[in-house]
């Protein structure tokens, strides 16, 4: 491979890694800072996805009669991929709320049980209902931002900047609200729920406010993706894609630190592409099951991180306050 | 209706046996074991394993006992198969959760680690036999039996209810009767109090995970012989354990017993009105309008 393709692989391969890092962002707002358990990161990941596209593709009538036999969608408003990001934030946010209340009362494993139940029930939905979102065949043709601006071939680059200008701020946002009294009632929720809510902290009301801001992070993650791909299916978002791994780079990073959440998304997105590498030689018979072979390296590598070094790589934070060093 | 009721109280006591196991994991060691349900398909795939491959080829007929499906070769592998994941669920407790025990882990750091087993099955289930669909006996005719009110039933059907009954019965013998059994209703009350009283809670813990795993492989099998096998068989049936579970109050046997035939008769009541992928959406949100109303479920538990 020249050079050019090389850097062009490792192109596509950071805007991968910068998406991931968006989500676990998110669920370092979940399970680093306020201890809620989300295992149900697909279903935010694909209603972040389908919103945006939404908001951004005409409705297929517009396009043409003989597009709209093949193509079903219930609205397509046609607006700015920054119209799309915002909506898929919005819309996650609420869905979030909709989890929220019947759980956040609970043990903390109820939360868990219904994430998984309301990603498998979206999955499920956009699946089966062809008027929604074209069923299984998805949504095609997504718009990009600044696409006149260079060739289609270096299009990459553009969306490169993109991602990771969307993920700083996304990061810089999360660092600058969780030095906050806010962040810190979150953090003691995380560490104690009975001593913060005798210091009169309304524990869920807090809990709500960070499963609606990670949620609603997870969105943006989400309409990133199909803005990447310009293509969405519901088969997509499968658990393991869409939630097991990011459960993996937050813990290989570190839960509680947001470098450490980026970090973790690029070394474990690095690994996932590199046992590729290593499955390609595979014997022949066994290449149809390589995919599988490379998730089950991930779900040892999350055991082996679990046992021996739970906090991760780089460990949480210590921030007690700027007044105090 | 009265027919898919019936198929319900099937598909409920084959819920049945995954949830019982969930509980008494859930009431024992206290953490959500999302390996559960993947523990019913490795049941199920080495029971796969043994009719088709193993079992021809000690030269074990290929007979079956009447009108059911299955002959000489299930009966045999379906204890083998039990005992297998019996011993695979006690070898991921040395390796994977008692390591987290002893540093004190939270539950939740428990139910990631559980999280990550349930991938690590489904995986090694998909590498050795692949993503298809399989069958214990391929193109089988399944005679039905008329039932009053026109239920049609398999003999097979009736085999799984009464297999169900029976192992609950024996379950319900071993907890009531034996010094085990005490134990370990004793660990799962306060587990604190049971080590003080002289009780080796790794023991118990051990005889948790083997009885689990048990009834989790039956269970597995039994669907694998009323409809088929997937890998992702059990990752479907994660959500109903779950919610006949929380339905009949953490830790309580005979309440998840309950629970788990409701869920069977909403899950299969519910194909009346909507597509039957929609199941695993139907348990759930029967188990979403139960924390709603009743979040310690129906039978109480009051400990949570």
């Amino acid at each position: 491979m020249e050079i050019g393709g090389i850097i062009a692989y490792l192109v596509s391969l950071a805007i991968m890694a910068g998406i991931f890092a968006v989500f676990a962002l998110g669920l370092n707002i979940h399970w680093g800072y306020t201890g809620l358990f989300n295992i149900g990161i697909a279903g935010f990941f694909c209603i972040g996805a389908y919103t945006s596209a939404m908001i951004t593709t005409p409705r297929p009538e517009d396009v043409s009669p003989m597009y709209a036999q093949y193509v079903h969608q219930i609205f397509g408003l046609n607006l700015p991929f920054i119209v799309g990001l915002l909506g898929a934030a919005l819309v996650c946010g609420f869905i979030a709320y909709l989890i929220g209340y019947p759980t956040l009362r609970l043990r903390e494993d109820y939360l868990a049980i219904a994430t998984i139940g309301i990603a498998e029930t979206f999955r499920l939905i956009f699946n089966n209902e062809h008027w929604l979102a074209n069923g299984p065949r998805g949504l095609m043709g997504l718009p990009q931002p600044f696409q006149g601006l260079v060739e289609p071939r270096h299009y990459n680059y553009i969306y490169l900047v993109v991602v990771l200008a969307i993920m700083v701020v996304i990061y810089i946002s999360i660092e600058r609200v969780i030095r906050s009294p806010w962040g810190r009632v979150l953090r003691a929720i995380r560490e104690d729920e009975v001593a913060s809510a005798m210091s009169g902290k309304d524990i869920v009301r807090f809990k709500m406010q960070s499963l609606i801001f990670g949620s609603m992070i997870m969105g943006v993650g989400g309409a990133l993706y199909a803005h990447y791909t310009k293509a969405i299916s519901p088969d997509v978002f499968t658990p393991l894609y869409g939630t097991f791994i990011i459960w993996v780079m937050l813990m290989a990073g570190g839960s509680g630190n947001n470098k450490g959440a980026i970090l973790g998304a690029f070394v474990v997105w690095g690994i996932w592409i590199g046992t590729k590498f290593l499955t390609d030689l595979l014997p022949y018979t066994l290449k149809a099951r390589a995919p599988y072979i490379r998730f089950l390296i991930i779900g040892i590598l999350l055991e082996i991180i679990l046992i021996y070094r739970p906090q991760g790589l780089m460990g949480e934070e210590k921030r007690i306050s700027k007044m105090m060093d | 209706m009265a027919e898919l009721i019936v198929y319900g109280i099937v598909l409920g006591s084959i819920i049945a046996l995954g949830a019982i196991g969930l509980t008494l994991v859930y009431g024992i060691l206290r953490f959500a074991n999302f390996a559960h349900g993947d523990l019913m398909t490795a049941g199920a795939y080495v029971a796969l394993f043994l009719v088709t491959g193993i079992f021809p080829w000690l030269g074990i007929p290929d007979t079956t006992f009447g009108s059911l499906s299955f002959g000489w070769r299930m009966t045999l592998a379906f204890p083998i198969a039990m005992a297998c994941v019996a011993a695979a669920s006690i070898l991921f407790d040395r390796i994977l959760y008692r390591p987290l025990r002893r540093k004190q882990s939270g539950p939740v750091i428990m139910a990631i680690s559980a999280l990550g087993a349930s991938f690590i099955i489904r995986m090694i289930v998909i590498i050795l036999w692949g993503a298809d669909y399989h069958f214990y006996r391929p193109g089988v005719l399944r005679p039905a039996i008329m039932l009053p009110l026109e239920i049609k039933i398999r003999p097979d059907q009736i085999l799984i209810l009464a297999t169900v009954l029976s192992l609950v019965i024996l379950l319900y013998l071993f907890l009531q009767r034996t010094k085990m059994g005490k134990a370990m209703r004793a660990t799962a009350d306060n587990m604190e109090l049971a080590r003080v009283s002289g009780i080796d809670t790794e023991r118990v813990i051990v005889w948790t995970w083997g009885i689990g795993g048990a009834l989790a492989a039956a269970g597995g099998i039994l669907y694998g012989i009323d409809v088929q096998l997937h890998p992702g068989m059990g990752w479907h049936f994660l959500l109903p354990l779950f919610a006949a579970t929380i339905l009949g109050g953490i830790g309580n046997m005979y309440g998840a017993l309950i629970g788990a035939l409701i869920m069977g008769v909403a899950q299969q009541v519910s194909t009346f009105y909507l597509m039957p992928t929609y199941k695993p959406a139907v348990a759930f949100v029967v188990m979403i309008l139960i924390l709603l109303v009743r979040p310690q479920g129906i039978f109480g538990g009051g400990r949570s």
